[in-house]
Formats: structure tokens, sequence, C-alpha cells
């Protein structure tokens, strides 16, 4: 039985869903949302890779290292923005943080 | 038959990894599946052919991004008992719209074919006789160099944001001041004075 590229394409699928998933049950903490963000990021690159892998084409991973590169650029600044929330208002509730809405 | 194998014990394990990232209570948990599904995803990139990416994927994402999760994890002081409390309220609305799309992906993944003129355009794949990580750098370095200095610049960007965000100054701590040193003159710094015999200076 040979795996084909459907069966790495419905695995990415079903990350994607997990991450989409994810930021719907757990609404208040960023942390976790962030981690959503994480795995729907690599369902992504996970289907780039496929793609490249049966295409025969490189660029695919070439663009999947880009995701890469701003997915950690942007965990970096998401979890500063975490460490500063949480200093000044001493919770990381995202249903607390309201202070724009007037 | 080996690699259908690895296939399905990576992909399973990839998507219980995910599954209990956005299930379970404690995030020092779920920061630690992450890292396992991260793993798992390096080993489909490594059954695809692409092990530079799997081992970027464990070096730099694992070995940096995830333990920085898990540092603001450890550091913060939250009381994550409260952040769940709406869980189980939110979780029909989360599985009516998580089964949705997943119904709607399969559904493109199943019925999804790939035009057969597109197989005689695509462009040449690498060479047999170079590996995976030679033919990334052949036109990385040359076609997306471009590509690949942006990346470094928003690297750049990211790491001087982070550190602008998160570095304080506390008042009571003193701290050397370069230019308060190096602006010293004699004239501030030495004062002659003369004293009466006898009187002393107070």
């Amino acid at each position: 039985m040979t795996i084909g590229l459907s069966h790495y394409l419905t695995v990415a699928a079903i990350m994607f869903t997990l991450g989409i998933f994810g930021i719907f049950l757990n609404r208040k903490n960023v942390i976790v949302i962030l981690m959503s963000i994480e795995l729907m990021l690599l369902a992504v690159n996970i289907n780039l890779v496929a793609f490249s892998a049966f295409h025969g084409d490189l660029v695919g991973q070439i663009f999947a290292m880009i995701v890469l590169t701003v997915a950690a650029a942007e965990a970096a600044i998401g979890l500063a923005i975490i460490v500063v929330t949480f200093r000044n208002r001493g919770t990381i509730d995202v249903t607390e943080i309201d202070l724009l809405k007037g | 038959m080996l690699s259908a194998l690895f296939f399905y014990l990576f992909a399973i394990m990839c998507v219980g990894a995910g599954f209990m990232v956005v299930a379970v209570k404690n995030p020092v948990h779920a920061v630690l599946f992450l890292i396992l599904a991260f793993f798992n995803a390096a080993g489909l990139f490594v059954l695809l052919g692409a092990e530079f990416l799997a081992m970027i994927l464990v070096v730099v994402y694992v070995g940096a991004v995830l333990v920085l999760f898990l540092f603001v994890v450890m550091m913060l002081d939250v009381d994550f008992a409260v952040l769940k409390a709406g869980f189980l309220k939110y979780l029909p609305v989360g599985a009516t719209i998580g089964l949705l799309l997943l119904v709607e992906l399969i559904f493109i993944v199943g019925a999804w074919v790939t035009a057969p003129e597109i197989a005689a355009q695509a462009p040449t794949p690498p060479a047999a006789d170079i590996s995976n990580t030679e033919a990334i750098g052949l036109i990385l370095y040359t076609r997306y160099v471009y590509l690949f200095e942006a990346a470094g610049l928003i690297l750049l960007v990211a790491m001087v944001g982070a550190i602008v965000l998160t570095l304080q100054h506390k008042r009571d701590v003193r701290r050397q001041s370069v230019a308060a040193q190096v602006g010293r003159t004699r004239e501030k710094a030495v004062e002659l004075v003369d004293v009466e015999s006898g009187r002393g200076l107070s």
C-alpha cells in the first residue's frame, strides 16, 4: 500500500482543524491560542513539503522555510507581548484585555 | 510497506499530540505535547525526503521556539484553572466548526486532481546525486537570495522588537552609564579646597 499525496494532505487538514478547534476551545488563554496557531502553521508546512516532494519542485521547501521563519518571529513577538501584558495587567485572560473597547 | 507503517505511526502520533495540545489542562503539558507533534512532523518530513527542513524543525522549532514557549509558561504566575473555565461552554461550537472545516478540507483533498499538463511543465527536479540540503542551498542562495535576506531582516526586527518590549529598567538598580563615564572631566571630579588650619571642612 503506497502513501500518496492525499494521505499527507489529510494529515495536514486534520492538524489545521485541530488548530482552529484549539482557538475555539481555549479562547481565554493567549498562550494556548498561540500554540494553536503554531499547529496551524505546521499543517501549512506539511502541505507545502508534501506538494514539493510529490511534484519534484524544491520551491515548496524554500517557502516552508520562510513560513517557519515568520512563525518563529511571530512566536517571539507574541510571547514578548504576553509577558508585557502580564507584567502590566496581571492576567493573560483574553476576555479581560479590553482596554481599547472604551 | 515499512514507509507506510512509519507514515501511519508519525501521522497518528502527530494528530494525537496535536489534539492533546488543545485538550490538556496544564499549559506546560500542552507545550510538551506540541514538542511531540513537531518531532513527529519532522518524521513525516524525513519520509517525504525533506531532511533539511526536518532538521530545521527539530533544531530551530523544538530547540528554540518551543523552549521559549516553555520558559514563558513557567515564568508567568497565572492561575490556569480560571482560564480553563469556559472550556465546556465553547466545546459544542468549536467541535461543530472544526468538524465542518475538516469535512470540507477532506472533500477538497479527495476530489482534487492535478491537470496532466502540469506534470509536463513542472520544473526540473533536483539531480539524484545531490542531497536535499545541497539542492536547497543551490536554489536558496541564488534564485531566492532576496527572500532569504528578507527572512533574516524579519528575524532581526522580531529580535529587536522582543527585546524592546520586555527590557525594563529598574529605578533602584545602579547601571553603568558609559556616556557619564566618558564625559567626566577633571573639573567635575576633583575639587581643591583651602582648609583653614584647626577648623575642619564641615
